[in-house]
C-alpha cells in the first residue's frame, strides 16, 4: 500500500510517497533522493544510516517512511552550510578520519548528536557514544582524534 | 501492508481486536523491523503507538512512576528523577543497542518481545514492576514477571496491549542495581544478568528485596530464595555468599554460542553478589 508522508528534511518541507513497510532510510535514498545515509547491515548494528528524527539519534533502517509524517528530519546533507562545512566534516577530513567513506555520514551525525549531549566528552565517552557505529577501515582511532578536535573548536578552546 | 498510527490506546485496541490477518503494534520498531525484513514475519496490520500521548509519557504518580509504553530508553536516560528512584532500571534500558537504537527502543518492547536475555526485563522484575494492559475487555495491571511465557511468547491476548510500566513508590533507605556479562564492552546481549532491589531499615538491615535472573532460563526468573538469604543481614559476606548459591541453583540456562551452562551459572552467583552490593550502597547502606 502506498502513502503519501509529509515531512521536514533538513528544514525543508518535503512531501514524499513511499509504501507502508518501506524503511525510512530506502524512502530517504530511493523517493526523496537523499543517499547521505547508508545501508550497511539493515538490522541497526552498523550506525551507517544514522539520522535524527525529532533531534533524535536513530537508525534510519529501523524506522519506517510513514513515522516520518509531520517530524522533523536531519541526515549528513543538512550538515554543511552552503559550502562551509560542519566543524566535524573538516575535523574528519583534516585528520584523515575516513578511508573508504560508508560509514562516515553516520559517524558525523551521531557524534553531533554526541556533542550536542556532551560539549566536552573524554575518550572514553567517545568511544562508547560512537560504539553504535562500525568502521572496518581506520581503526578508530583517528575518528575518535577528529571528533574530540571538533569538540575542542565548538567549544571555542 | 496497513499501517496505522491511532491517536487513542482505545482506537489501538479496537484495530487490534478487529484484525483479521496478523497484527503487530510498533513503538520502537528495533526488533520488529528487523523481523520484517529478514522476512521472518510479514504483517497484514501493523498498529504504530507513538502518536497516542499518554503512551509517550512518564509520569511520577501516588503509587510511584508510570512509564508510557512509547517512550524510548534514551528519554528514561534523561529522567534524572527517574534515575534518582529507579537507577537500575535506567542502566539496564540504556544497555539495550547502541545510543541509535536507545532513541526508539523501549522496556515495553523489550518486555513484549519475550527475549529470555532482555536487558531491561530482570531489572523492572526486581522493581517489583506492573504492566498496564489494555485489551477490549477492559484494563488489568500484570506483574513483569508474568508477561512473558516463553522465549518470543507472551501472556498477551488478541486485541490487548501493553500501555505502561508501573514502577512502585520508593521508600526511604531504597536501591536498585542491573549488571550483565557479555564478552566485549558494549553493544552485546547478556549472556547472563541480574537485577537485585533493595530497602533497607534504619540500621543498613535489609529490610525487603528482590532478585531476579536474566538468560539462565526460558523466561527472566524472580528467585525468592536468593532474596531470603539477605533479608535480614546487612550484607554480610555469609549473606552474599548465600544469595549467590540460590542464584546459581535457580539457574536453568541453556548451553550455546555465548556461553555454557556451567559458565552461566557461575556467573549468576558473581553477578548477584555484586549487583546486591550496589543495590545496598544506593539505598545508603554502608
Amino acid at each position: 500500500m502506498s502513502v503519501k508522508v509529509s515531512t521536514t528534511i533538513n528544514g525543508d518541507q518535503i512531501d514524499f510517497i513511499c509504501e507502508t513497510d518501506e524503511t525510512l532510510l530506502d524512502a530517504l535514498r530511493s523517493r526523496v533522493g537523499l543517499t547521505g545515509a547508508k545501508e550497511g547491515c539493515g538490522t541497526g548494528d552498523c550506525g551507517a544510516c544514522s539520522i535524527t528524527i525529532d533531534g533524535r539519534l536513530i537508525c534510519s533502517c529501523l524506522a519506517l517512511g510513514v513515522e516520518a509524517e509531520g517530524r522533523e528530519i536531519e541526515t549528513v546533507e543538512g550538515m554543511a552550510n552552503g559550502d562551509q562545512l560542519h566543524p566535524l566534516q573538516r575535523k574528519f577530513i583534516e585528520h584523515a578520519a575516513l578511508q573508504c567513506g560508508i560509514c562516515t555520514p553516520g559517524f558525523l551525525i551521531a557524534a553531533r548528536a554526541l556533542l550536542k549531549k556532551n560539549p566536552d566528552p573524554n575518550e572514553e565517552e567517545i568511544r562508547f557514544g560512537l560504539a553504535g557505529n562500525l568502521c572496518r577501515c581506520t581503526g578508530y582511532d583517528k575518528i575518535v582524534r577528529a571528533v574530540q578536535d571538533a569538540a575542542k573548536e565548538m567549544r571555542g578552546a | 501492508m496497513q499501517y496505522e498510527a491511532p491517536q487513542t490506546t482505545q482506537a489501538a485496541v479496537a484495530l487490534l481486536a478487529r484484525a483479521k490477518g496478523s497484527a503487530y503494534v510498533l513503538a520502537g520498531g528495533s526488533d520488529l523491523l528487523v523481523r520484517m525484513k529478514g522476512g521472518y514475519i510479514e504483517p497484514d496490520l501493523v498498529v504504530d503507538i507513538k502518536r497516542i500521548k499518554t503512551m509517550q509519557a512518564v509520569k511520577k504518580t501516588a503509587s510511584g512512576w508510570s512509564i508510557g509504553a512509547a517512550v524510548s530508553c534514551a528519554e528514561l536516560g534523561e529522567n534524572k528523577a527517574l534515575i534518582r528512584d529507579w537507577p537500575g532500571v535506567v542502566e539496564a534500558a540504556n544497555l539495550i543497542g547502541s545510543k541509535q537504537v536507545q532513541g526508539r527502543c523501549t522496556i515495553v518492547g523489550n518486555m513484549c518481545n519475550a527475549g529470555p536475555a532482555a536487558d531491561s526485563v530482570p531489572a523492572m522484575v526486581a522493581a517489583g514492576a506492573k504492566a498496564q494492559i489494555a485489551g477490549p475487555k477492559g484494563k488489568r495491571a500484570v506483574p513483569v514477571e508474568l508477561v512473558a511465557i516463553g522465549p518470543g511468547r507472551t501472556s498477551l491476548k488478541k486485541g490487548e496491549l501493553v500501555e505502561a510500566i508501573l514502577l512502585p513508590k520508593r521508600p526511604a533507605r531504597s536501591g536498585d542495581a542491573y549488571l550483565r556479562f557479555i564478552p566485549r564492552s558494549e553493544m552485546d546481549i547478556a549472556v547472563v544478568s541480574c537485577g537485585i532491589s533493595l530497602t533497607l531499615d534504619s540500621k543498613g538491615i535489609v529490610k525487603e528485596a528482590r532478585v531476579s535472573l536474566g538468560a539462565v532460563a526460558p523466561t527472566v526468573l524472580l528467585v525468592a530464595d536468593a532474596a531470603r538469604a539477605i533479608v535480614g543481614t546487612n550484607l554480610d559476606d555469609a549473606a552474599l555468599e548465600k544469595l549467590g548459591m540460590a542464584c546459581s541453583a535457580a539457574c536453568r540456562p541453556i548451553d550455546d554460542k555465548r556461553g555454557t551452562i556451567e559458565f552461566r551459572t557461575k556467573v549468576a552467583a558473581v553477578l548477584a553478589k555484586r549487583a546486591a552490593r550496589i543495590a545496598y550502597s544506593r539505598a545508603g547502606g554502608k
